[in-house]
């Protein structure tokens, strides 16, 4: 039960037993496997991201062929002390944070719900899957048009008898409208988690847990959630690396508004690109970004991989 | 990298970098599932408003002609098409055979060397009477006296109006509105409950959306972009009084939602008759006068774009059609241009669907055409005048350093009108006050005509 | 890294005994009242789905009434619509580009994965790590290389160039999968496998695969749904001939007046493939998912 495994048991296939030379034989043939993946992994994803730092430093509007001389750091200078680039990392996090912690808790919930046996219980897990499957673009236009209209939404008119029933959701609140789109899509997602940590509790557990006499929710604190720590870390870490990257739903959404008050990273620098088409003050942004997000994802994936990780595999 | 000049050279390595990726890929030549037969493909990218729906609609005339011809269409709202166009014409991308743009890019594009000279096509082109098309809309796509794109229809700005409501009403509609005029009739209009909105305006974001009639509203009322020396002018007081006007407008009297709302939303608005008037393009009439489409069709009367402080409040602005220096089928592709903006092709759209959808204000002959002046009677005048009075070199009522009716002729308008109309656009959903959108504004405005300062 | 665990948690035996059967915990009644609360939930949460496929079969006229029209006469227009409406060969373009991605990931993938699950690289974890991050890498960073190089050599509007770059996309996540099922396959069977002299290549074909099946294909489905629904590169590097189902809905976006019946036949038409093949395998998104939780 302790987590501090002091003696790690040693996998019998690991090579350490072998006689050195063979083993170091051993090991490049081991070793190749992983190449061809590594190889193109770099070439497609490390490659141009050398070329947006070379970006970064040039000053390059595609707009005036002209452009495209040295110009130093004048980029990063002008990007972190836009306000709308600031803004727009503040609303990354909000939207990141709030989708999936909310996601998380209704995910939980409904994992809960179904984590007995009833009558057409397949049925509805089968139902409330579909949200995550069906494409986001086509969710966001959904949720724009049939939901959020302020005249023939269906939300307006349910919201109707609590005097909603005008709210111009999409205008008025464009980041919680994104945000709700977003968890009726990853909610599904994060209830696959919990459903398959909650099936993999042992009973002997749980059944512990009654003996004592534990009621219903103190087994929910004390014993079930514990277990599920792992699977929720995965769901918020898996959530996270998605959520953080949305372009499509603020794109068919809100198109970043109104003004630019439900833009995100991606979205902004999107619209610097590709209608600003400053490419030398949207690869600077790039740069920043990716910076920011290892920094983040260093701390964040450090802590995790110690507890995803057996502690023998994090000591190597 | 060694900074060698001009973009082949620049991009070189990268085009190694896209060979292992093409390697990589271990297929280089399908294009994907619509890669086209034996003869030649056109990829066409076209604006989705109605005349172009019917042009795509009426292509099996074309191919019919041209058989070895296939038509490949992207179709997109106007802020996407214009992302797309953009990008792959300016750096090379190539995608294109055939693009729609407008007299805001023609010009620099023609300068910069992007764009095909149409105008030995167009001499070559026997029947096609480039003479015909309307004087303003010809020039606006000129450079140094050669055309570089071709008119597809051509605009101004009007005020269309329901003439039912305003009888029912006991409204009636000044011959040469003034913008007070307009919103004191839009006040009495407006209908909630009914479900008709007093006035549409766009409020979307995008420098072609909700720019075009605010800064034709701009220029009447006596504001600018920028003084001679390119200092920004948007917390002037005139700039700002027009802000004002229009935040004020569309929010109390305008439809519900406005700052999402672009000229395909307003016109699909006023057709369905949920407004009662309606500031935007003169091509509007093809879809409120089909009555296939609109349900106000023969209901409307027309005024002349509303003024404030000078005799003359519309814009100028013509969609065109263009070939990219990159397409690999410029003859094929000026055979498609000519097939969509000759007189033929008018007629054709008349016979299938009637003199009401046809593109306008791109040719005299089509104003001519006593079949259409039956049909137009209420709106060929003010449009033909519209598009006639307006003037890109002097727009408003004090000089300016830039040209332009509705937008700037630089190129970096494309970006500017961008932010600022999202700032505009914050204003008219309440998100920002007038005051805000138009202090950040004008500090994007300022960076811009900093660098206008300094080169020039 | 010392492992300072800082609650005490049940790690699951290496095999984790599943409950057999969720036990009733109360009578009847309640377990009924639960039945039925956990039905409304699920109903009202996936209302929105439900009513995009009503929707569908609506005319326009129908599909814009305050308040909404819940009884009507179906019509089969809006599908006779979208599917004539050149629709099919965005659905070509995304049947290359998933399938052929997917395969792509697990050719390359099921090595690697292999590799790292017995820890042939000093640092395991580093390049699990670097796979991992690559995912976090904003792809907006690099979408103007990517579209400068896919230019420069003709590959602009060709379905391969999202193959690659979903391939690349979905990598990371499938390595990652793929190692927590190597780690489950009992280590004595490949030891047993290779003393008899078979190639790397053939132990994982021949005893490593049948038993990773189910563990493949979840990996395969999570990659083909992102793939499926991959939009941003779809829309920036492709025009006409390799668009692919997300881009076609681009052409919605201002339309919102007129065509929402239309709107939901094409979203239903084209979330359909993914999501019939979500329902049939969701035993394995449910194994596959939790596998890198367990491992």
């Amino acid at each position: 039960m302790s987590a501090t495994a002091t003696a790690p048991a040693e996998r019998p296939a690991a090579p350490a037993r072998t006689p050195r030379a063979r083993r170091r034989a051993h090991g490049w043939s081991l070793r190749a496997p992983l190449l061809p993946a590594l190889i193109f992994t770099i070439l497609v994803t490390q490659l141009p991201f050398l070329f947006t730092i070379f970006y970064s430093l040039r000053s390059w509007n595609l707009l005036r062929p002209d452009s495209g001389t040295f110009a130093g750091l004048d980029n990063y200078a002008y990007v972190l002390t836009d306000a709308q680039f600031l803004g727009a990392a503040l609303n990354t996090v909000v939207i990141t944070a709030s989708c999936v912690l909310i996601s998380m808790a209704v995910g939980i919930g409904l994992a809960m719900l179904l984590d007995r046996k009833f009558l057409g219980r397949g049925v509805v897990r089968t139902l409330l899957i579909t949200p995550f499957l069906i494409i986001p673009v086509a969710t966001a236009l959904l949720w724009k048009t049939t939901m959020f209209d302020p005249v023939f939404g269906l939300l307006g008119f349910v919201l109707t008898p609590f005097g909603l029933g005008d709210v111009n959701w999409v205008s008025q609140y464009p980041v919680v409208s994104v945000v709700t789109a977003l968890v009726w899509q990853w909610s599904p997602f994060m209830m696959l988690l919990v459903l398959a940590g909650l099936q993999s509790q042992s009973r002997d557990v749980v059944e512990a847990g009654q003996v004592d006499g534990a009621n219903r929710w103190q087994m929910f604190t004390n014993v079930t959630l514990p277990h599920l720590r792992r699977y929720i870390e995965l769901g918020v870490l898996l959530g996270s690396i998605y959520v953080v990257n949305t372009f499509d739903t603020i794109y068919m959404m809100t198109q970043g508004g109104p003004g630019t008050a439900s833009s995100n990273l991606p979205f902004y620098i999107y619209q610097r690109t590709f209608l600003g088409f400053d490419i030398g003050q949207s690869a600077a942004m790039g740069v920043i970004v990716v910076i920011g997000t290892i920094v983040v994802a260093t701390l964040a994936l450090r802590l995790i991989f110690r507890t995803f990780m057996s502690d023998q595999e994090a000591k190597s | 990298m060694p900074r060698t000049k001009g973009r082949p050279g620049r991009f070189a390595a990268l085009g190694a970098l896209g060979a292992a990726v093409s390697l990589v890929s271990g297929c280089a030549g399908a294009g994907g599932v619509a890669a086209g037969g034996d003869g030649t493909t056109l990829v066409v990218a076209i604006v989705s408003n109605p005349q172009m729906e019917d042009a795509i609609s009426l292509r099996s005339d074309f191919e019919e002609e041209y058989p070895g011809i296939d038509l490949r269409f992207v179709t997109l709202p106007e802020n996407e098409a214009r992302a797309k166009i953009t990008t792959s014409i300016a750096t090379g991308g190539g995608e294109f055979d055939a693009v729609m743009i407008s007299n805001y890019e023609t010009r620099m594009w023609a300068e910069n060397g992007w764009l095909e000279n149409l105008q030995p096509h167009i001499d070559a082109t026997e029947g096609y009477d480039a003479g015909d098309f309307l004087q303003p809309i010809r020039e606006s796509l000129s450079y140094r006296g050669d055309m570089y794109s071709v008119p597809f229809y051509g605009e101004s700005s009007f005020l269309a109006y329901r003439k039912d409501l305003f009888d029912q009403a006991g409204l009636e509609m000044p011959a040469d509105p003034t913008w007070a005029e307009v919103a004191d009739l839009a006040a009495e209009l407006h209908d909630p409950e009914s479900g008709t909105a007093g006035i549409c305006l766009r409020g979307l974001p995008g420098w072609g959306e909700v720019l075009a009639p605010f800064n034709s509203m701009l220029n009447t009322f006596g504001g600018r972009w920028y003084d001679q020396q390119w200092n920004a002018q948007l917390t002037s007081p005139e700039f700002r009084r027009t802000a004002e006007f229009y935040v004020n407008l569309v929010r109390e009297h305008g439809q519900p939602g406005a700052a999402n709302s672009g000229f395909g939303d307003c016109l699909t608005r006023y057709s369905q008759g949920n407004t009662a008037m309606f500031y935007d393009a003169t091509a509007m009439v093809s879809t409120v006068e089909d009555p296939d489409s609109s349900k106000v069709a023969g209901k409307s009367g027309y005024a002349p774009a509303p003024v404030s402080e000078t005799d003359y409040g519309g814009w100028l602005y013509t969609w065109s059609l263009a070939i990219p220096e990159t397409s690999e089928h410029k003859d094929e592709a000026w055979r498609f241009l000519s097939w969509m903006t000759d007189k033929e092709y008018t007629e054709k759209v008349a016979e299938e669907y009637g003199w009401e959808r046809v593109p306008p204000g791109n040719r005299i002959s089509t104003f001519e055409n006593p079949q259409y002046q039956d049909v137009a009677s209420a709106y060929a005048e003010p449009m033909r005048e519209g598009i006639a009075d307006a003037d890109p070199k002097d727009p408003g009522m004090r000089p300016v350093p830039y040209t332009g009716v509705q937008f700037l002729a630089i190129p970096e308008f494309q970006d500017l009108g961008t932010r600022v109309s999202q700032q505009l656009s914050a204003a008219v959903a309440g998100q920002i006050s007038v005051d805000e959108a138009l202090e950040q504004s004008q500090q994007y405005a300022q960076s811009v005509g900093d660098s206008y300062k300094e080169t020039r | 890294m010392t492992a300072t665990a800082p609650a005490p948690r049940t790690r699951p035996a290496a095999v984790p005994t599943p409950r057999p059967a969720p036990r009733r915990r109360r009578g009847s009644v309640g377990g009924t009242a639960l039945t039925v609360l956990t039905w409304a939930i699920a109903l009202v949460f996936v209302s929105p789905a439900l009513w995009m496929v009503l929707t569908a079969f609506k005319t326009e006229g129908i599909a814009q009434t305050d308040p909404p029209t819940l009884l009507f006469q179906p019509t089969l227009d809006q599908f006779r619509n979208v599917v004539g409406a050149d629709f099919m060969p965005y659905v070509g373009n995304s049947l290359i580009a998933t399938l052929a991605s997917t395969a792509l990931v697990l050719v390359l993938g099921t090595p690697a994965a292999y590799a790292l699950s017995i820890r042939p690289v000093k640092r395991t974890k580093d390049v699990l790590f670097f796979f991992i991050s690559t995912k976090m890498l904003p792809l907006v960073a690099v979408v103007v290389p990517i579209y400068v190089a896919a230019a420069e050599v003709g590959m602009l509007d060709n379905i391969w160039t999202l193959v690659v770059l979903y391939t690349a996309m979905n990598l990371p996540i499938a390595v990652w999968m793929l190692r927590s099922f190597f780690l489950e396959v009992p280590a004595g069977v490949v030891e047993a496998a290779q003393m008899e002299g078979a190639s790397l290549p053939r132990v994982l074909w021949s005893v490593m695969l049948p038993i990773m099946a189910p563990g493949v294909a979840a990996t395969a489905l999570i990659c083909m749904i992102f793939s499926w629904n991959e939009f941003f590169f779809a829309v920036n590097l492709t025009a006409s001939q390799a668009a692919t189902v997300p881009v076609y809905l681009v052409g919605f976006i201002t339309s919102e007046g007129l065509y929402w019946a239309q709107l939901a036949a094409a979203a239903t038409l084209a979330s359909l493939p993914i999501v019939v093949i979500g329902w049939m395998a969701q035993r394995q998104l449910v194994r596959g998912l939790s596998m890198g939780a367990v491992k």
